[in-house]
């Protein structure tokens, strides 16, 4: 039994039991801290057991509650940020700028880990503040060595920048009405520093004649939503 | 909500365009009501547990999620940039319904929770290159005596 997140795929393989649900990439239960409204959508899944015959793709109608992406009303940064500087973000003031967004944030960041009893931030081994540092090396000189002997430099940065965005993240949804993701990767990759060396990263990979570059730049740093902001 | 028509045109069409292998036959297999089934979870999240070995761009291995893992210890190393995280981030049954299944299994209305869970990686390959893992993965199921599988994507 599957859950569907996309019909048209699911239309086209054909598994025995699916449940299309109306929900974004990513939550397949549709919403986070809805307890209730998980249980409906894992009721409804777990229902087509007991279907006579298949293959099967059930609907699942219920919008998830207080997810629209494009929601922008529920939802402002918990902290003013400073704003950013004119031009092309020189490697050693972009540091000081991203350690000024993490010194205001935390915060936050620290109740939001402490409410959930957990964060996601880690997979890389680094601080928060140690992996912005190495993503700015990174930047200045992408032949540095990996912080990580056992990965090369460009696995070492996908995680560092998973961490890096992981905790912006997290410190920006610690206040409640933090459900639309289309503001929160908007105020990421508009209005932050981390998002501006991220974007400035996945330009200097493009710019680099090797596959793993390519890849860094193309599909694992920015969303294809915001390709566009890549300079 | 967000449907193909919701999402940038740019998005839909990656959907789209992505390859999705056509089986010969349709498999259908029933089984006892389910207040007699054992269930276990299997995510192409990137799911696992913190501090295990994280996945490659185009890992096609497997973690294991024992039963009792609590929900805090899970984090993701996805390939792909091109979906929400937050929502884990904030609640990790959003993506793998772990606290939800227990629950329904405490209640009654499902048999039994699995002694183990799975998880994959579910981008940068193709469907028939997670071949061999899947049939893995069916084979140590059946070894649990998991008569009901959840797959859970992002």
């Amino acid at each position: 039994m599957v859950i569907s997140l996309v019909r048209e795929h699911t239309e086209r393989i054909k598994p025995p039991r699916a449940l299309w649900v109306p929900f974004q990439l990513g939550r397949p239960l549709g919403a986070p801290d809805d307890a209730a409204f998980q249980t409906r959508v894992l009721r409804a899944a777990l229902a087509l057991f007991t279907a006579p015959a298949g293959p099967i793709i059930g609907d699942f109608e219920e919008d998830a509650p207080g997810a629209d992406p494009d929601d922008y009303s529920g939802w402002v940064c918990p902290v003013a940020l400073p704003a950013p500087p004119d031009g092309t973000a020189v490697p050693g003031s972009l540091l000081a700028q991203v350690q000024a967004e993490i010194d205001s944030l935390a915060p936050w960041y620290d109740l939001a880990r402490e409410r959930r009893g957990r964060t996601t931030v880690g997979v890389s081994g680094l601080s928060v503040v140690d992996a912005a540092a190495f993503l700015i090396r990174f930047l200045d000189d992408p032949e540095i060595e990996s912080p990580d002997p056992a990965l090369s430099v460009a696995h070492a940065a996908k995680f560092a920048a998973d961490d890096l965005k992981a905790w912006y993240f997290e410190a920006a949804t610690a206040r409640p009405g933090a459900d639309g993701s289309v503001p929160l990767n908007d105020w990421f990759w508009q209005e932050t520093a981390a998002g501006r060396l991220l974007l400035s990263l996945s330009a200097v990979c493009r710019g680099i004649d090797a596959p793993v570059m390519q890849w860094l730049a193309d599909k694992a740093l920015v969303p294809r939503s915001h390709h566009h902001l890549i300079p | 909500m967000v449907r193909l028509t919701d999402i940038p045109d740019i998005d839909a069409q990656h959907l789209l365009d992505k390859e999705c292998p056509a089986f010969e036959g349709e498999p259908w297999v029933e089984g006892p009501p389910l207040a007699g089934r054992r269930v276990a979870i299997v995510t192409s999240a990137g799911l696992h547990r913190a501090g295990e070995r994280n996945f490659d761009l185009r890992d096609v291995g497997y973690r294991v999620i024992p039963g009792a893992t609590e929900g805090a210890e899970l984090v993701m190393t996805h390939a792909s940039v091109n979906f929400d995280r937050t929502g884990f981030q904030q609640d990790v049954n959003v993506v793998f319904p772990i606290d939800r299944l227990r629950e329904l299994a405490a209640a009654g209305e499902v048999g039994s929770v699995a002694d183990f869970h799975y998880s994959v990686m579910g981008a940068g390959w193709l469907p028939h290159e997670i071949e061999t893992t899947a049939r893995e993965l069916a084979g140590m199921l059946k070894e649990d005596k998991v008569d009901a599988v959840l797959l859970s994507p992002v």
